[in-house]
């Protein structure tokens, strides 16, 4: 066990961010879902009990008759915005006192930095080429999580859950952002910042990063790995279309199948337009692409599963 | 002549002199005294009523007209749902993403004076802040740190938008406007990465720029880019770095971007943001929950193909 390693990488000043995401992004989960579960439990008491549910004021939060609906911004607000100013300028200054932006030599085009790395939120785009071709990971991918999460709005059909945590009456949506968003994006910048080292290679935590490390793996095509006989392009061609087409099938039944579920999913599902459903469908299976090629990659050793002339998936 | 119609005045004694000027010290003193007591009352003063216009007594009326009556403050309304000014349901992300991105302003600007997006200058601009520049180098950290929190507050503010279901009708477009804004913060960062000019941005742009190389249709190395005649020299990412390598050009367009473009654009979409966030009725939330037995199934028959429109009441 290095653990200087493990400490050099901590202590980089420009990782310092995720060390502070490892701590907030679990804090907010736990902070979003407490409520959420509150209001559940508020949600299964007033469908219990219709005459309540039409005399109570449906929040968690302390109500008593006779209170205003609203109060006035100054000062009941402005004080909590000068409040939070205040407390974030100290944070920063602290920080700022403590810790020393990093410099490094000068530019430098014949020295090559090993491991060139990206700033620690493009990594996850970083990590996606080791999965991918640049032009998936570089420019297809994140064009399509830009498209995708602006698409989310005009896709989710289900009109519960607007103004309130809430799980019970938005599980598919929670779960699939959190699983973009935590489990892909934000676990793939952890990888790319303490597990990936000289060379991109893989370097478990507290193991040394050594820059003459070879690694005697061998990639295949996934033609090759299955020891089909194949070797002109048309055949490459088609094979790995309908691979990829029956990955798609595959994870269109699997999305398909969670959509219907339960009850409440289906009537959403019976609200959705057939654009919408297509939608979905889309940028589900894509989404799972990712984590698919992932293992793909890591477990089986598989470069390709689609080789063609003009572009390799 | 005039002497003669002029009545004379008396001969005064010294007593009567001093006896004058007693009195108009007086007069002088009371006068102070007047005018000190009023300062008491600040708010009373011409200066302060042609600067605030309303009165500040704690009196509800006023207390809405001193949000509504001041160009900064109106970006509030003047009252707000109870539930919705304690910290728990925004977790105030969006408006500690504002915040960072005026203190970022403000220390960029400082920055600015002491910056030149040269080859030969940059580097040894960042030295002199560094170790010369009084405050200098705490001014570099608050501009690099304050960068990096603000992307993690962006992403925040996104999560809990995303887990209150805020982007839900009327709110879609706003949702909108917000990937926008997340995507230029990603880019504002970015692009400031180069500015040292040191091995640590040179690499990391390289790297993100190499990407762009393999563009499909304008990148050289990208499917069918060669096909469309795209070279090293001609492909989208020589237009990014104005050349083939990160060099002076590169160095000169990231700091444009970084310092002028992208900050105006990323503005103008803040303006439109918290326009939406009023006009849409305010915070989403926290709202009474609804009840599945309360959601209606949909009329049947031809229903456009996306939804209804944005800000009709949700079908009953
Ligand atoms: C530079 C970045 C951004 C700034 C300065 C910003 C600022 C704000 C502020 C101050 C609010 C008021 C409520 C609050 O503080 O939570 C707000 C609300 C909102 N923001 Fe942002 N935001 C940014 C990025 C985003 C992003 C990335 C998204 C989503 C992808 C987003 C979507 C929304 C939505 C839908 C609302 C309305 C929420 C509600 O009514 O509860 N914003 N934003």
């Amino acid at each position: 066990m290095d653990w200087h390693q493990l400490w050099q990488i901590i202590s980089t000043p420009d990782n310092v961010p995720i060390v502070a995401i490892l701590f907030l992004i679990p804090f907010y989960t736990w902070y979003g879902l407490r409520q959420a579960l509150a209001n559940d439990r508020l949600i299964a008491e007033l469908e219990a009990d219709p005459q309540k549910a039409k005399t109570h004021h449906r929040k968690t939060q302390p109500w008593k008759p006779g209170w205003e609906k609203e109060v006035h911004v100054w000062p009941y607000l402005m004080r909590m915005e000068f409040l939070v100013a205040l407390i974030v300028t100290v944070i920063l200054m602290v920080w700022s006192i403590t810790l020393n932006a990093p410099l490094e030599e000068p530019a430098n085009p014949n020295l090559t930095m090993n491991p060139a790395k990206a700033p620690w939120y493009f990594l996850g785009l970083q990590e996606m080429l080791v999965y991918f071709d640049p032009w998936i990971a570089g420019v297809v991918m994140p064009t399509l999580i830009i498209i995708g999460l602006m698409a989310i709005p005009y896709v989710d059909a289900n009109p519960l859950g607007n103004g309130y945590y809430t799980f019970k009456q938005r599980r598919i949506a929670i779960l699939s952002f959190g699983f973009g968003f935590i489990v892909l994006w934000i676990s793939m910048i952890i990888i790319g910042t303490f597990i990936r080292g000289p060379g991109w290679m893989w370097f478990w935590p507290g193991q040394t990063w050594d820059h003459n490390r070879l690694v005697f793996e061998v990639n295949r095509d996934l033609h090759e790995a299955l020891g089909l006989p194949i070797t002109s392009m048309w055949a490459k061609s088609i094979f790995g279309g309908l691979v990829v087409g029956l990955f798609y099938l595959g994870a269109g039944y699997a999305v398909h199948k969670l959509m219907t579920i339960n009850e409440f999913t289906r009537r959403i599902l019976r609200r959705m337009s057939l654009v919408q459903y297509v939608t979905i469908q889309f940028f589900f299976i894509t989404m799972l692409s990712l984590p698919a090629k992932m293992v793909l990659r890591l477990v089986f050793r598989i470069k390709y599963v689609w080789v063609t002339p003009w572009f390799n998936v | 002549m005039a002497d003669e119609n002029q009545p004379q005045a008396p001969k005064k004694g010294l007593g009567a002199v001093l006896e004058e000027a007693k009195e108009g010290a007086r007069a002088l003193k009371e006068k102070v005294q007047e005018e000190a007591a009023a300062l008491k009352e600040p708010e009373k003063t011409q200066l302060f009523r042609s600067i605030f216009r309303v009165k500040h007594d704690d009196q509800p009326r006023n207390r809405s007209l001193s949000v509504l009556t001041n160009v900064f403050f109106h970006l509030h309304p003047a009252k707000i749902n109870r539930d919705a000014v304690r910290y728990n349901y925004t977790w105030g992300m969006g408006g500690i993403t504002f915040f960072l991105f005026l203190v970022l302003s403000f220390t960029g600007i400082l920055l600015m004076f002491y910056y030149h997006p040269t080859k030969a200058q940059a580097f040894r601009d960042i030295l002199y802040l560094e170790h010369d520049v009084p405050f200098g180098k705490l001014l570099r950290n608050m501009h690099r740190w304050g960068a990096h929190l603000m992307i993690i507050t962006v992403w925040l503010h996104m999560f809990r938008v995303f887990l209150t279901g805020s982007y839900k009708r009327p709110r879609e477009f706003n949702w909108c406007v917000g990937v926008l804004l997340l995507v230029l913060t990603l880019l504002l960062s970015f692009t400031g990465y180069l500015l040292p000019d040191d091995q640590l941005g040179f690499w990391a742009v390289t790297v993100g720029t190499n990407m762009a190389r393999a563009t499909p249709l304008l990148g050289h190395e990208g499917p069918l880019g060669a096909e469309l005649g795209m070279t090293p020299f001609n492909d989208v990412r020589f237009a990014l770095l104005g050349g083939s390598i990160v060099d002076s050009n590169a160095l000169l367009r990231s700091y444009i971007w970084h310092c002028i473009a992208i900050p105006l654009v990323a503005f103008i979409f803040m303006v439109v943001h918290f326009w939406r966030v009023r006009k849409d009725g305010g915070i989403s939330g926290p709202a009474p929950v609804m009840l599945e037995t309360e959601m209606k199934d949909p009329r049947k028959g031809p229903r456009p193909v996306i939804m209804t429109p944005s800000g009709t009441p949700p079908r009953p």
